[in-house]
């Protein structure tokens, strides 16, 4: 099947410093990929590039076989990817099913749906699709409460309705389990399954590869802004240049030991 | 009623809408320091089109509010390259160059001001500006208003659901022109006399300081930020000396408890219970 999206010799660089160089990688509809690599490696500026927060130096990127490498963030949105951020972007003064309302936008385009006084209809079927997202993830009661009184781990799975509800056919969520306790990070995987049972694609930038294993088919693994490495997780984890990434040089042979 | 009364509603509804002129641009985090330019294009375009065609007075208002509302289209796309203090001082020059426009234009009376024929009483001000209110509330209920509120706290994330950010901080910044047009307009035939110093930089500075103060989180901020203005110089009135102080001391006093203006979400939340949705 045609791939949904590929990146192709994607390059970046901030002036003199190159954060992305040469990197490829391609998304099948439908599949789960992990983007890993230590702190630094690039892996949120990926999605930055792939979202079009900045511009690419270097190279191309096709969603559903458009290329969308010049277009606009908010274009490259409409063409159907939806994300989370690392640090939690809810927007602070809007009420939980506000922020899952703002989510919704892609499949609210038409001008009915935008001129509908949605505020001034409590039983709107917007709002009413966004309270059963909430009510899915186990949020209905903070439906109504402004984001910026509530707890961290109820604002990082917010991020997730919010990005979830878009309907994208690529579902890109940075670092959703970070912070989380073993509970809640156990939860946060049956909902990201759940989510994405339905065809939709991931790509998930995590650091916790038990996580990564469970979740992701296929791993990609980043380090200094290139591709070291990809395959299944369990290859990728045996990588000598994986493991030496991970836990300094000379690090490899002896590990690589241990797990054959 | 009194007349005086009367002529305190009459300003207050003015400058209610001059706030929602201000108001607009503000909640989707915008900062138009230039409503007084705004103001003075609907103040003359409506009066000029009274005193030299006669036109029926519904259609000078009209005229008025169309003049500020394509002006604020016009020049919404430069200034919103523009944003922060930037963008306030773009805005500052654009009102500045309004007067200073009006003020060599001999056709309206340059310096020595314009003279307006038609008049228009209170209550018709204050129905307009009751109307004026509906239409804000109205705008902010709807995704468009959901949009503008998510640009006021995240434009980055905001554009990434897909959102096309400059589109609805031109439109909100039009919108709030066309606001300020008709108080202007109203403004003219009210008092039957404008010139350019009704229009001056005080009239946006104070404009944008009491939408600020009654906040800029719901449709009711504007509201309460218009009353403390136009009616709190009022109440003070019988200590001549001392209302500006006590003034200033209020408003200082209210940046330092309420940062984020008087009326805010979390305050409506608290005041009505958990249920109530916000404007």
């Amino acid at each position: 099947m045609a791939d949904l999206l590929t990146l192709d010799g994607v390059s970046k660089s901030f002036g003199g410093l190159k954060v992305i160089q040469d990197f490829s990688l391609s998304v099948a509809p439908g599949s789960r990929i992990g983007l890993i690599g230590p702190n630094g490696a690039g892996k949120t500026t990926v999605f930055n590039l792939i979202t079009g927060v900045y511009p690419v130096t270097a190279g191309r990127i096709l969603m559903g076989g458009e290329d969308i490498t010049r277009l606009p963030d908010w274009r490259r949105a409409r063409h159907g990817m939806a994300r989370s951020f690392q640090n939690i972007r809810l927007m602070p003064h809007l009420s939980a099913v506000e922020n899952i309302m703002l989510g919704q936008h892609l499949r609210a385009r038409r001008w009915w749906d935008q001129m509908a006084p949605l505020g001034l209809m409590p039983r709107n079927r917007w709002k009413r699709d966004a309270v059963a997202a909430l009510e899915a993830a186990g949020l209905a009661r903070y439906a109504d409460a402004l984001v910026y009184n509530l707890p961290y781990g109820v604002q990082k799975r917010l991020e997730l309705v919010r990005a979830a509800v878009a309907g994208a056919r690529l579902l890109m969520l940075d670092e959703p389990a970070a912070g989380l306790n073993p509970t809640e990070r156990e939860e946060l995987l049956a909902h990201i399954e759940g989510l994405t049972s339905g065809g939709t694609a991931l790509l998930v930038v995590e650091h916790e590869m038990g996580f990564v294993r469970r979740l992701c088919e296929r791993v990609v693994v980043l380090n200094f802004g290139q591709k070291i490495a990809e395959g299944r997780p369990e290859e990728v984890q045996r990588d000598p240049q994986v493991l030496e990434a991970y836990l300094g040089t000379g690090a490899a042979t002896g590990a690589a030991a241990d797990a054959a | 009623m009194s007349g005086y009364l009367a002529g305190i509603l009459a300003l207050f509804s003015i400058n209610l809408l001059l706030a929602y002129a201000v108001f607009l641009p503000a909640a989707a985090g915008m900062l138009n320091l230039g409503a007084a330019g705004f103001m003075a294009i609907g103040a003359y375009v409506s009066a000029y089109l009274d005193v030299e065609y006669g036109l029926p007075l519904p259609l000078c208002l009209l005229a008025g509010t169309a003049a500020s509302t394509v002006m604020g289209c016009l020049i919404a796309f430069p200034i919103l390259r523009t944003r922060g203090v930037y963008m306030v001082l773009a805005t500052l020059a654009f009102g500045e160059i309004v007067a200073g426009l009006l003020i060599n234009m001999e056709a309206v009376g340059g310096a020595a001001g314009y003279p307006v024929t038609s008049f228009i009483d209170m209550p018709a001000i204050a129905a307009l500006a009751a109307c004026g209110v509906l239409l804000v509330v109205y705008i902010l209920s709807t995704r468009f208003g959901l949009a503008m509120r998510s640009i006021h706290d995240d434009e980055q994330a905001t554009a990434l659901f897909g959102i096309h950010v400059r589109r609805v901080k031109v439109l909100a910044f039009t919108i709030g022109a066309g606001f300020a047009g008709l108080a202007g307009a109203l403004y003219g035939h009210h008092y039957n006399y404008i010139e350019v110093a009704n229009f001056n930089l005080m009239l946006s500075t104070y404009t944008l300081l009491y939408v600020l103060i009654g906040g800029t989180q719901t449709a009711f901020g504007p509201l309460v930020g218009a009353a403390i203005f136009s009616l709190l110089p009022e109440v003070l009135r019988g200590s001549e000396q001392w209302r500006f102080v006590i003034f200033a001391v209020l408003i200082i006093a209210v940046m330092a408890l309420r940062p984020e203006g008087v009326v805010t979400r979390h305050g409506l939340a608290r005041l009505f219970g958990r249920k109530r949705e916000a404007g």
